[in-house]
């Protein structure tokens, strides 16, 4: 991996449909590294990916290849080839042909293409398979014909949209290894798509995690797994233990009541945080030992190590160690602080915070009726005068997804992250981003109808036109 | 690639042929000679009510004769060897190339006196004629339409998923109850669009009332040929109200095939 | 029991057969008789003379032939591009094209060809022409233009659009790479479509029919024209005749058929 910048996104934006899928991506490709987009579907990564080839225009943004914009090059002009999802070999080409297809377009002389394929063929393995029809190949195989397709053009990048997908998965860790080899071999630039993270992590020099559209965070596979930025990254790479905890001042957090040292600082003081232990990095120990000391609920053998769950007054903790302790065993649990690491919550508040409208209220039932995002709601117990704004702020509890499919508005849910006691949901409405803690797992990237409860909401009146509030 | 130019020529054409003679029969239709606006055409055409319902009838005889011999025929097509069934679809394919007229005229053959059809039916010791009579139109219509229901009805069959009837089998259902709980359900589709493609053209041929038909038997498409050598506005009228009881009959034949599937 | 079902349904399916193929074999009969009527009277050939002694059955194959081939290239060109530019329009734009497009098909016959006469009466004293060869094909065009849409727009569907960005992607420009890849995809939908579109045309009486004019000749007008004379035979032995090219046409391309498949198992 060189220092050079070969391809550059700067400020990229695009929409489709009214949905925006890529918001402010920047990025910096290194000549010769090996760099993976690693998301859940729906993150923008395949959306990136084509982007740099060429085959989509930002709506606004600039790319820039060694140096030069090329937002208007098309993609048969640019030095950049790609490795489809599908692989993408023409039907009616045999093995040869498709492999020989970009030089026989470039109009080089036939000896040449010829030396040109059969050396390609050789390093992908394939030889002899020259006359095969596309039809008579294998999935491996048709994979290895359309790396070969694309490489044997010479292209400074190669971009391989999640090329390893549809390969079992035995051949899928052989051809990670290949391909990784591959890399460092030929020196090309490698951007790789995929939402694998432990592929991402087992081949790339550097990991770009996407989410809905934004970079949640670029760096090396060990700067992603030790030290994520956000409990979305923690999560999707590795297994994690997140929880709330408080930053009491820099080197000391608080979790669940009990004060320990760690190794971060720069968070304030009292602030709440996301913290992040790794099933590994938990030491068992006698209860009176521990930091904090639980009951073992459950123990499974994995092979490589034993998964252990352990119930902490309530709190679900992962455990993978090379020993274990029988269910129901009484354990305590210690960590050095090296091993504990803080990030920024994903949320800004601790409640939802927004304003509305009243749409219209109703003093003799001590109701009234609110305007979300044109969606009119039932509020009782409130009453403010009509055509007043109000503020609430309304806790992660009272929101909740409607099982039978009526809700007040249709989310998309952002994030679902594991707490220990519950699944803190971020989910997108068209005007705002909503909080919200369930004790059912929902899907990321999916819609869901959401309702809201005003048990625990408090009211702030802005503006109004006067009049009694409660 | 992405462009939606290359289908401009196309559009142009559409508009011109397709478009444009369509106006124009509506509008002969809602003129008089001098092309004032009238809607004396639609009186005149009422005249020729009876034939309409006339036609409708025999159309609808013809599609519920074909519909009874081609399902099960399909239903065997589908279950026989791949050989098998294609041998027979040719051969079901074969007399479709035929010359239309060709195929008529074979019949006025077989059921004119002394034809061999007569000469059967007469040994049976029935004297009827044959030829020139309602029953005869039937045949001639059924004899010439009854692919077109065959075709759709058996490629729906064939797609039905073998695997659909083995969870059948596996679930407890006996042959019949495999027929009208998964077979019958799924062949719908095929079933409208076979009565769609052989309903439209049996209620507007013309021809074949006048080679087998009596003279009380002609059917709407004669009628319209007739009156368009004198009268354009009449027979615009009639066309229009044909193309629209067409028309309503393919939307609610679509509307009864969503519910079916959906049912199904 | 199993085998009880397999006779009834042979049965069955003899019969329906001999209801399909009594007619063509009386009329195949019956080319053969030395006489007019329906009394056996002989076996002879000289129907199939005259058949070809007869000029005006010669003549309209030959305009039948034209316009067929005619209709069929030109609605191919027409219908393979009308496709590809369908295929790229937005979903409400695409839904309204289609059923434009399909209004032919739809339409009965009599509908179609009534309001083809319609258009070209009132263009004919505009502009002083009369009915014939052009007003025919003009109108064949037209009712098998949508049938060439109707075979090449399932295959540009299940076509893989990324194999037109491969080729992009490997250097060609768009007009490469439409020929290279998406041509070789929607090549059996486009010959099919002609196919279609030649048998179409070949076959065609009511539409012929409206727009031929005084004058022009097709082999189904020709046909008609004879039946209402009723004169010789010769109507059999041209029926025959037609009915024998059809089975060779069919058995031809069946066997080559099988032998693709053949070579394609061998390899």
């Amino acid at each position: 991996m060189s220092e050079k910048t070969i391809i550059s996104l700067k400020d990229i934006e695009l929409s489709f449909d009214g949905e925006v899928i890529l918001d402010k991506i920047n990025l910096d490709i290194k000549d010769r590294e090996f760099i993976t987009l690693l998301g859940p579907s729906g993150c923008g990564k395949t959306t990136t990916l084509r982007i740099i080839g060429g085959f989509l225009e930002p709506d606004s943004g600039d790319v820039y290849f060694d140096g030069e914009r090329i937002n208007n090059v098309p993609p048969n002009k640019r030095n950049v080839n790609t490795v489809f999802q599908k692989y993408a070999l023409f039907p009616h080409l045999n093995v040869y042909e498709n492999i020989a297809f970009g030089l026989k377009l470039k109009k080089k002389p036939k000896d040449e293409i010829d030396r040109a394929v059969k050396k390609m063929l050789a390093v992908v393995d394939l030889k002899g398979y020259e006359k095969r029809p596309i039809s008579k190949l294998s999935g491996g195989q048709q994979q290895r014909v359309a790396i070969a397709r694309a490489l044997v053009c010479d292209p400074k990048v190669l971009l391989l949209d999640e090329p390893l997908g549809a390969l079992d998965l035995k051949l899928r860790k052989d051809m990670q290894i290949e391909l990784k080899q591959l890399q460092n071999q030929l020196k090309t630039t490698f951007v790789f798509v995929t939402h694998d993270q432990e592929e991402a992590l087992t081949m790339s020099d550097r990991v770009v995690v996407m989410n809905n559209g934004k970079i949640e965070q670029i760096g090396t596979p060990i700067d992603i797994y030790n030290e994520p930025a956000n409990a979305f990254v923690a999560d999707f790479i590795g297994e994690a233990n997140i929880l709330n905890g408080i930053m009491k001042e820099d080197y000391r957090v608080i979790i669940q009541g009990k004060e320990i040292e760690c190794s971060d600082k720069g968070f304030g003081t009292f602030q709440p945080v996301d913290v992040v232990i790794r099933p590994e990095d938990i030491e068992v120990c006698k209860p009176e030992e521990g930091l904090l000391a639980g009951t073992v609920t459950s123990v499974v053998f994995k092979g490589v190590h034993y998964e252990m769950e352990i119930d902490c007054d309530g709190c679900l903790w992962i455990i993978h160690s090379t020993e274990c302790e029988s269910v129901g065993t009484k354990i305590g649990m210690r960590f050095i602080p090296n091993n504990i690491h803080i990030m920024n919550k994903l949320f800004p508040t601790e409640n939802n915070i927004f304003k509305v409208t009243v749409v219209s209220s109703n003093s003799y039932e001590n109701s009234m009726e609110i305007d979300i995002e044109d969606s009119v709601i039932k509020v009782d117990g409130y009453c403010y005068p009509e055509g007043s704004e109000l503020e609430i702020s309304l806790p992660p509890s009272d929101i909740y997804i409607a099982g039978d499919g009526n809700g007040a508005l249709e989310a998309y849910i952002v994030s679902v992250i594991y707490k220990g006691e519950y699944n803190e949901i971020i989910m997108e409405t068209e005007n705002h981003t909503w909080l919200m803690t369930s004790l059912q797992d929902e899907q990321v990237a999916t819609t869901a109808p959401i309702c809201f409860k005003f048990d625990n909401a408090h009211f702030t009146l802005c503006s109004g036109s006067g009049g009694d509030s409660k | 690639m992405k462009s939606k130019a290359p289908s401009c020529p196309y559009l142009l054409w559409m508009i011109i042929f397709t478009i444009i003679p369509l106006a124009m029969v509506i509008y002969y239709a809602f003129t008089d000679k001098s092309g004032n606006f009238t809607l004396q055409s639609f009186a005149d055409s009422l005249f020729y009510t009876d034939v309409f319902v006339r036609s409708l009838w025999i159309a609808l005889l013809s599609t519920a004769i074909c519909l009874l011999i081609a399902y099960p025929l399909s239903y065997i097509m589908s279950r026989a060897k791949s050989s098998t069934r294609n041998v027979i679809t040719m051969l079901i394919m074969l007399p479709m190339w035929m010359n239309f007229i060709l195929r008529i005229y074979a019949w006025v053959l077989l059921l004119q006196n002394d034809g061999l059809v007569d000469i059967a039916v007469k040994l049976l010791g029935l004297d009827v004629p044959l030829l020139g009579t309602t029953g005869a139109v039937v045949l001639g219509m059924v004899y010439n339409f009854l692919p077109f229901m065959v075709l759709p009805i058996h490629s729906v069959m064939l797609k039905i998923d073998n695997r659909l009837i083995e969870a059948a089998e596996d679930l407890g259902a006996n042959k019949v109850r495999i027929f009208s709980k998964v077979v019958f359900p799924l062949s719908v589709p095929g079933i409208i669009s076979g009565i769609t493609m052989v309903f439209v053209p049996t209620a507007s041929t013309f021809l074949v009332a006048q080679y087998l038909g009596g003279t009380g038997d002609k059917m709407i498409g004669d009628v319209i040929e007739n009156i368009f050598q004198r009268d354009k506005n009449v027979g615009s009228a009639i066309s229009l109200a044909l193309m629209v009881i067409i028309l309503i009959f393919i939307i609610v034949m679509n509307k009864f095939g969503d519910e079916e599937a959906a049912v199904a | 029991m199993r085998s009880r079902r397999k006779i009834g349904s042979k049965i069955y399916v003899a019969l329906v057969m001999v209801f399909l193929y009594i007619p063509i074999a009386v009329l195949i009969l019956y080319s053969f008789n030395d006489g007019k009527t329906s009394v056996w009277k002989g076996f002879t050939l000289k129907w199939y003379y005259e058949l070809f002694n007869n000029s005006a059955i010669m003549n309209s194959l030959y305009n039948t032939l034209i316009i067929a081939v005619l209709a069929a290239v030109i609605s191919t060109l027409l219908g393979t591009f009308a496709a590809i530019g369908i295929y790229n329009m937005k979903k409400p734009v695409r839904s309204l094209v289609t059923t434009v497009s399909n209004i032919p098909i739809i339409n009965p016959e009599i509908v179609t060809g009534v309001s083809f006469m319609l258009l070209f009466t009132f263009l004919g004293t505009l502009f002083n022409f009369e009915m014939g060869f052009a007003t025919v094909l003009i109108a064949h065009i037209s009712f098998c233009t949508p049938y060439v849409i109707l075979n090449v727009m399932p295959k540009l569907r299940q076509m893989d659009y990324s194999i037109y960005e491969a080729a992009l992607d490997l250097g060609c420009n768009q007009r490469q790479a439409f020929f290279k890849t998406i041509m070789p995809e929607i090549m059996p939908g486009v010959i099919s479509g002609l196919l279609m579109s030649f048998t179409y045309s070949l076959d065609d009486f009511v539409i012929t029919y409206f727009t031929r004019g005084p004058k022009f000749q097709t082999l189904p007008i020709e046909i008609y024209t004879m039946l209402k004379r009723r004169i010789s035979p010769t109507i059999n032995a041209l029926s025959t005749l037609l009915f024998v090219i059809t089975i060779a046409i069919l058995i031809i391309v069946n066997i080559r058929e099988r032998k693709t498949e053949k070579e394609r198992m061998t390899d």
